[in-house]
Order: C-alpha cells, then structure tokens, then sequence
C-alpha cells in the first residue's frame, strides 16, 4: 500500500478482460450456430414440410444459404445477424428481427423498473440490517433473504398470482398479456406481479452483499474515528460509510443485470408477458430456428457484456487486484 | 447420530433447515406408497374441489391430485442429486487436474470452462433442449455441465493449497504417481469445501430442473410432476387451488430447506456468512473477480 499503482499494468489488465470478453461473444455464437447445425434434417425440409415438392425445397435450400460449406453459412449469419438480419421465423414466416424488437422493448422496460425499485430497497434494507447487526430487523432479514435466495422464480411468480390475483385476493391480473401494437404501459397493473417477482428474486443477493460490506466498514478505524469526533449516526452511515461499501456492490448489481438475462426468461412465461423470454420459450416449443439463435445470442451477449462490466469494475475498486499483475 | 449432527451445525436455520428437508423427503420417499388412487385415471370431471373420493380434488384432466402429488417429487429429487454428483465429481476432477498440473494445462482447463459461464445457464438448457428434445438425461447432463465449472473453481483453489503441504511432497519424494497423489493425498483433503459446494449446487439443481419441467422441456405428460403439475392446473387455479398451491409450497420448502443447510453448513466448515464479499483467491487474481464474487452463494450462480 502507498505506492503508486502502475497504471500501465491496470490498462494491460483491462485490455485483456475486454479481449476476453470479445473472445468469449465469439465463442457464444459459435455455439450457438453449431448447436443448430446438429438438428436432423435442416430448415428448408421444416418450413416446406412433407409435402413440399423437390424443386421448392431446393430453391428455398438456396435461399437460405443451406447448399453453402458450414462456415460460409456461419459467417453470412453473424453478418447478417450484425447487420440487423436475422433471417425468417419459420412459425410466421416475417423477420425474426421485428418481433425481437419489440419483444426487446417490452423486456428491457421491465428489466429496468426491476433494476430501479429493486436495487434502492435492497440497498436501503441491507443498510438497515448492518447498523442493526444481530438484532430483531436484522435477524428477520437475513434469514428471509435466505430463504427467498432458495425460491425458483416461477415459484415466487405463481405463489404470487395465487395471492394477488386468483385464489386468496382479487387485485391484480394473473396474467400479463399485452394486445399487440399496445405500450406495456398501456395497463400498468399488469406490469407490477412481474416486476415484484423478479425483484424478489434478485433482492438476497444485493441484500446480503451491501449488508456484508456495510458491516466491514462500519467496524472500520476511520469509523470509529468519526464516531469519537461525534458526528451524528445518519451522517457517519450516509456521508462516510456508504460510499465506500457501495464499491463492492456495484459489481453485484452488474451481476444482478446479468441474472436477469436469463431471469426473465421464466418469469415473463409464467405471466404471459411479451418479452424476449416469452418468445424463447414459446420459440423453443415451436422449434422456431432463426429466432431462437437470435434471442439466445442476444441474451447471451447481454449476458456477456455486463459480466465484462462487472470484472472490469471489480478490477478499478479492488487495490489487491489493480497491483495483482505487478 | 442425529443428536451429534444437531450439534455439529448451529441451531436455529440449520435446524428449520432439516426438517424442511426431512419432511420433504418423506413425502417423496413413503408418499408413493400412500397413493390411494393411479395417478394416471381418469376419476371425474376436472377440477372437482376436495371431496370424498379425492381428497384433494381433480386436477385438469379430471384425475386424483392427492395421488399426483405423492408421486410427483422423487423424480426431481432424484435427478436433482445424480445431476449434483455428476457436476461436482467432474469439477472436482478437473479442478484438482488443473490446480495440481499448473502452467499452460491449468490455463487451458479453466479457460475452457468459463466458456459454460459465458451462457446464462436456463438459456443455453433450452437451446440444447430445443435441439435434442426433453430428454431426462439431457437435461441432467445440462445441469450436471453448469455445475462443474463453479465447482472446479473451488477444488482448484483447494487444491493450490493443499499442494504446498509436506505430505504431498513427502509423496511425490517416495515416488507416489500422479494419479495417487491426486485421489489419495489431495482428494481426501479438499473435501470440506468440495461438501459445502455441493450442498450449494443441491438447492440449484433443485430449482433448475423444477424449472425445466414446468416449462414442459423436462419431464412430459402424463407423469406426475410437481413442476409440471404447476404449469398444467394453472388454468384452474380459481375452482381447485391445491394441484397448484401444494406443488408450489412442496418445492419452495425443499429449496429453502436445502440452502439453510447448506448455508448452516458453509458456516460450519468456515465460520464465514453466507455472502462472500472478498471476491479474493486464485480466481480473482487470474482476472474473473465477478465469478470469484460470484462463488458460494448469491443468485448470480444460485439462479442465473
């Protein structure tokens, strides 16, 4: 500690995470391609069926790039699929990219209010629970995040419906469903079960995270320093202790953004809500090809990028990682 | 036997933690036994609320609930620990491989599998079942492949330790091959984090695999299925609640019960809170702090 850090080791570090991170995108959509290429029979023969004629089939074949070696295939996909083409759903026959999309609006709309509510409250409430270590809020809390952490999200969702909107009481719709070409905010009561599923699911991580941390720091010296000098509580929590146990979670809440990637596949299943998940599944049960290597890749790359971003603030708020490469 | 467990883990969660477990098991274990009716007639008309001859009620196709729901849990549970096996066994072995080896082997082996991390796991599970098919091997294979990278992080980190004691050395000075020192030396003593792991990973399959099949991917109609029977009697969830509500409670209990063990048990072994907040260790310091945070518990890797 005290010395300078070498600043050219922490970019050197930093590039290579990024590096790895490109590489690991490009990995994916290897997979993700390759996967594809192992189904019995190919594309053509599902969208012409048993009937279709040899003649059509070959020209679709053509169409669809299927006489092409594999790796051509390969890279006219990615490049299609970077160039915003991402081929033809074979349910309905229209790009796959328009109804990502909007799928893509209406899961990022719902991803974010989660991000918003769910991340002050957990934030607030581990707060709450570290300066009141061991007692009765913080007992409760802790063993509640506990068990919520267990829960599978379909689980939460549907013990959700089962109170709120079917059996117990009648308040909110079951389900989620929106009349196409409508804003999800067109009824917002539909938004607010999927959104309280997902925040309680990512609600014990950010909870035990900030709490763990807030606990390391407020049984720091320069706390007790400020404690002696006889600063008042909020303003020793708030102004000095908060922002440097927020550090730590800044990479959990980054990892909380990756969860929801692959999160919200269940939940807007359960509740029949139009998003990019939703269509996944009903896409994998319809073995709809193009858009199912569309939205995993999308997710994936989601899933990747923040990943990235969460190594890559690790690495700027961790002194023993900024000097790991000297 | 039992009363040195209950002192072995700290009371309280651990304890709410084993009863949930034991109570959980015992539906799936003996329930099959008290099934009063097949779980595949046809007894009434569909959604029938609890009555004398069903005690439960009809679920959608008009069959006994009561009888669905005993036999419906040891499936899941079964997969759920031959997948955890299989996961932790594997990471173990390419942990303990990798950490032992060192250099360019160690490299390759983990960077390989960080590649898995790479996938949110729930969607890389669809897009091998959309390609094979709801197969119950597949599936246990997916989840079995999700588990070894995070357990091989563990065993390697176990095992970088383990290798600088004086009896590995003392082994490799007699001339002990590999392959012993690795089983017998090493193995032996990396197994407390290797347990707590895969107590961890338990509740995870758990959740997965529930997850998969209420999604109609894993196990297919007509068996009974707690996950399945979720998604199936959802529609009739206003005349008769229980095919839901009770599937519902039975999972959520069994995964609470298996974390606050697990989460008992970590602290056991450690002495450390369920949140790992030093984001050290060898994983760290190759550059995957996120993962490394990530380890243990927390729903990064508990859902993701």
């Amino acid at each position: 500690m005290g010395r300078p850090f070498p600043r050219h080791l922490l970019a050197r570090l930093l590039a290579r995470r990024v590096l790895l991170g490109l590489l690991s995108l490009l990995l994916v959509s290897i997979v993700v391609f390759a996967a594809t290429q192992m189904l019995p029979g190919d594309a053509a023969r599902a969208v012409v069926g048993r009937g279709g004629s040899p003649e059509h089939l070959e020209a679709l074949r053509h169409q669809l790039h299927l006489d092409l070696p594999a790796i051509t295939q390969y890279r006219l996909w990615l490049g299609g699929f970077l160039t915003g083409d991402a081929g033809i759903s074979l349910v309905n026959g229209r790009p796959v990219i328009d109804a990502i999309t909007v799928r893509l609006a209406n899961s990022f709309t719902l991803l974010l209010l989660v991000v918003l509510i769910g991340i002050p409250l957990a934030i607030a409430a581990g707060i709450t629970a570290a300066m009141r270590r061991n007692r009765p809020f913080d007992t409760a809390a802790s063993m509640l995040a506990l068990a919520l952490a267990a829960i599978p999200e379909f689980v939460i969702g549907i013990a959700l419906i089962v109170f709120f909107a079917t059996v117990v009481l009648h308040w909110l719709p079951p389900v989620s469903m929106v009349r196409p070409g409508t804003s999800v905010f067109a009824r917002p009561l539909n938004l607010v079960l999927p959104v309280a599923t997902l925040i309680i699911a990512i609600f014990p991580y950010t909870f035990r995270m900030i709490r763990a941390s807030m606990i390391d720091v407020l049984d720091s010296e320069y706390i007790e320093m400020a404690t002696l000098k006889g600063l008042s509580r909020r303003r020793i929590v708030l102004l000095h202790a908060l922002p440097n146990a927020i550090a730590p979670t800044i990479q959990a809440i980054a990892l909380t953004c990756g969860y929801l990637a692959g999160g919200c596949v269940v939940v807007e299943y359960v509740f029949g809500f139009p998003g990019i998940g939703q269509g996944l599944v009903s896409a994998v049960l319809a073995r709809d090809i193009p858009y199912i290597q569309c939205a995993v890749l999308i997710l994936a790359a989601f899933y990747v990028a923040v990943n990235l971003l969460a190594d890559l603030v690790a690495i700027l708020v961790t002194p023993k990682l900024r000097s790991a490469t000297s | 036997m039992t009363r040195r467990i209950f002192r072995l883990l700290p009371p309280g969660s651990a304890r709410i933690g084993l009863l949930l477990l034991a109570l959980v098991l015992a539906i799936t274990i003996f329930g099959p036994a008290f099934a009063p009716l097949s779980p595949l007639d046809f007894i009434g008309t569909p959604f029938q609320a609890p009555n004398a001859q069903a005690w439960l009620g009809t679920d959608v196709l008009g069959r006994d609930v009561l009888s669905r729901l005993l036999l419906g849990g040891y499936r899941i549970l079964g997969l759920s620990a031959l997948a955890t096996v299989l996961g932790v066994l594997a990471g173990a072995l390419l942990g303990m491989a990798a950490g032992y080896a060192k250099g360019a082997a160690d490299e390759i082996i983990m960077r390989l599998l960080d590649v898995v991390l790479a996938f949110p796991q729930i969607i890389l599970a669809l897009l091998f079942v959309s390609i094979i098919g709801p197969e119950l091997w597949l599936i246990v294979l997916i989840v079995a492949g999700f588990h070894a990278p995070q357990v091989a992080r563990v065993a390697r980190a176990a095992t970088l330790r383990v290798v600088e004691e004086d009896y590995v050395r003392f082994a490799e000075t007699i001339g002990m091959s590999r392959l012993r020192i690795l089983t017998q030396e090493i193995f032996p003593n990396i197994l407390t984090p290797l347990i707590v792991e895969a107590g961890l990973r338990l509740t995870y399959s758990i959740a997965l695999i529930a997850g998969l099949n209420f999604l109609g991917l894993g196990t297919q109609p007509p068996t009974p299925d707690w996950g399945l029977m979720i998604n199936e009697n959802r529609i009739g969830m206003a005349t008769n609640p229980w095919p839901v509500l009770l599937p519902v409670l039975l999972i959520a209990l069994l995964t609470i019960g298996t974390n606050l063990l697990a989460d008992a048990l970590g602290r056991a072994a450690f002495g450390r809170d369920g949140a790992r907040t030093d984001g050290a260790g060898p994983a760290a310091a190759d550059g995957n702090a996120a993962a490394a945070l990530a380890d243990g518990a927390g729903i990064a890797e508990m859902r993701a």
